[in-house]
């Protein structure tokens, strides 16, 4: 069996946000890079524990992106797997990424494509769905718990309000949340042997953009807050309903 | 040209977040010269044409069993048969689980763009324009589309809701359905309570409240002011509360009218996820919690002595 795990890089949880050239770039300097959390933390995890259930699994990363992903490639490739592949390109356009992912999926023959849940800086949450759609397979969104029996995947996926179990043959498209599994560190073993896996640079297809992005912006600052004493919590209870009419 | 509207239902009801969905279709459309359709899959209890009063001139209904699960393969081939039937230049979903899952497929389908997480109308006045959420909460992004058809999916509470007396016609559109992949063998779900998704207020609990014997003061207050619960990370992953309350960066991400943070600190990684709601409340010990800096409203107390008094007035008012 061959898994394909679709890994991006974003900025760290805590980094500052902000914006360069007349609002239309993100200020990266300075800032730290890390591996989409949903995408190390679930995706990942969770096909590495498949790989260890059942040693001939074959497990690969794919990124779309430039040179400096390599880091949290190998970053990727210490937590468990065999081998990267980057595409070479640099784009936010979601259609775009997809489809050098379902060019690269379609030459591998994966059996099972994880996706994080989205990305935190871009928040598309589509990636996943998109690449089903491209490669014409099934796609369960928002998964959080992911079992295989045989070539039958069983998948928890979330819907509003609560969770619905659902079962789907191989291959498969899912995208992977909180519950699949549990964040790893890497060892040391995997960091050294994660030098010499083979990290593969290929050039992109030829795909057109369907949406560009035109600029950012900050929100406003809050004003700030305002505050009742301790003592008169009913005051509290007066504002939200004759100042701020939320109750 | 018109637009195409995907209503979201679940057991045989129109989610709110649909409504909504409804009137900024209608009012995009009516900003593009033309007007607004819809589509329902499924079996729906609700009168259709009651959609009318949200803006919806047409409603096309497949009324199949089959449909009353929602499989994205299936259903993205039947909103592109009607979208082709109708000849709509814009489809627009709400930005929830089903949106998600479906609208990036249509993208792929019609090679449309697709813009997901929407919180205002499109700007037209320069081709194409939408204003997105970015980086989790913290920034939005103009968003061109530079496609023929195009594809929205909204945030909820993103757009009012407004209503007219008008009435939508209702059709039924003939189609072939195929057969799902995806076979839902068990569904989960805590019925009659708001989904944290949908909810105009939000009451949260942090690890400030010590422990799950304590949770009555969130509950309590929720179920005053008809609020979904939510909570911080520690506290889900503790297993105080369960998994699905759990909002930030990592969690789900909500936008509220009124989110009431009792004993939550306000780390970045929850903010993420809180920070659009439109009023925020925070009730925390300790003066120099972050989370003061994000709110509007705040008491610097114990929760134990300030909420019991919180509840009393809110259940004054209730019955004032
Ligand atoms: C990559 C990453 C992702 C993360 N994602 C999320 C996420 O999605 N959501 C999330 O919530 N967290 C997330 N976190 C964790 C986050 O950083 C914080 O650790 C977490 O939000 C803290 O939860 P808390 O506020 O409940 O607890 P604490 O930080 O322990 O805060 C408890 C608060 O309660 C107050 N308090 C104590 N006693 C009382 C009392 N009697 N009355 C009133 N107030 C009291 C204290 O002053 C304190 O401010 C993430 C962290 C990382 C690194
Ligand atoms: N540039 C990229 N390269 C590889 N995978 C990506 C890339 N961007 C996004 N993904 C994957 O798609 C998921 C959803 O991303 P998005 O649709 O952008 O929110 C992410 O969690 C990743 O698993």
């Amino acid at each position: 069996m061959k898994i394909l795990v679709c890994i991006s890089k974003t900025p760290d949880t805590t980094a500052k946000i902000a914006f360069t050239d007349n609002n239309t770039k993100f200020a990266a300097e300075g800032v730290q890079w890390i591996i989409n959390p949903y995408d190390e933390w679930f995706a990942l995890v969770r096909a590495i524990e498949l790989k260890e259930a059942d040693p001939t699994v074959l497990l690969h990363l794919i990124t779309v992106g430039t040179a400096d992903c390599d880091p949290i490639i190998r970053k990727a490739l210490a937590l468990g797997s065999d081998e990267a592949i980057r595409v070479n390109a640099d784009s936010h356009d979601s259609f775009y990424i997809a489809s050098q992912i379902a060019e690269v999926a379609k030459k591998g023959q994966y059996d099972l494509i994880f996706t994080g849940k989205e990305t935190i800086d871009y928040n598309g949450s589509s990636i996943g769905g998109m690449v089903a759609e491209i490669l014409e397979l099934p796609f369960v969104s928002y998964a959080a718990k992911f079992n295989l029996e045989g070539n039958t995947a069983l998948v928890v996926r979330e819907i509003e309000g609560g969770e619905e179990t659902c079962k789907v043959s191989l291959p498969l498209v899912v995208s992977c949340q909180k519950g699949m599994a549990e964040q790893r560190i890497p060892n040391m073993k995997g960091i050294m042997g994660a030098r010499s896996k083979p990290l593969s640079v290929v050039e992109p297809i030829a795909v057109e953009t369907l949406t560009s992005i035109a600029s950012f912006e900050l929100p406003p600052a809050k004003a700030g807050v305002k505050l009742v004493s301790a003592d008169n919590p009913e005051e509290l209870v007066r504002l939200l309903h004759e100042e701020a009419k939320a109750i | 040209m018109s637009v195409l509207l995907f209503v979201d239902q679940s057991e045989g009801h129109i989610k709110k977040s649909s409504f909504e969905a409804a009137c900024y279709a209608s009012k995009v459309a009516a900003l593009m010269g033309t007007t607004a359709e819809a589509i329902v899959l499924g079996q729906v209890a609700d009168d259709l044409t009651a959609l009318g009063k949200y803006g919806i001139k047409k409603v096309h209904t497949i009324k199949n069993d089959a449909l009353n699960q929602v499989d994205a393969q299936v259903f993205t081939k039947l909103i592109a048969d009607v979208a082709k039937a109708v000849n709509a230049n814009l489809v627009i979903f709400s930005n929830n689980f089903n949106g998600k899952a479906i609208a990036p497929r249509l993208s792929v389908r019609l090679k449309a763009g697709l813009v997901s997480g929407a919180v205002a109308l499109p700007d037209l006045s320069n081709g194409f324009t939408v204003k997105k959420n970015v980086f989790s909460g913290n920034a939005f992004a103009y968003v061109s589309i530079t496609t023929d058809i195009k594809i929205i999916s909204l945030n909820s509470n993103s757009y009012s809701i407004s209503t007219t007396e008008a009435v939508a016609e209702v059709s039924e559109f003939a189609a072939t359905i195929d057969v799902a992949k995806v076979q839902v063998t068990a569904t989960d779900k805590v019925i009659g309570e708001i989904p944290l998704s949908e909810a105009e207020i939000v009451v949260s609990g942090g690890r400030g409240l010590k422990g799950p014997e304590n949770w009555a003061l969130v509950t309590d207050l929720a179920k005053l002011l008809g609020a979904a619960t939510a909570c911080s990370r520690p506290v889900a992953d503790s297993d105080w509360r369960p998994h699905h309350e759990h909002v930030g960066q990592t969690g789900l991400a909500i936008a509220p009218n009124l989110y009431i943070a009792i004993g939550i600190s306000g780390a970045i990684q929850h903010l993420a996820g809180v920070n659009r709601s439109k009023v925020i409340v925070v009730i925390n010990k300790d003066p120099e919690a972050p989370f003061f800096k994000a709110a509007d409203y705040g008491i610097v107390g114990d929760a134990f002595e300030v909420m019991p008094k919180i509840i009393e007035a809110v259940k004054k008012l209730k019955q004032a």
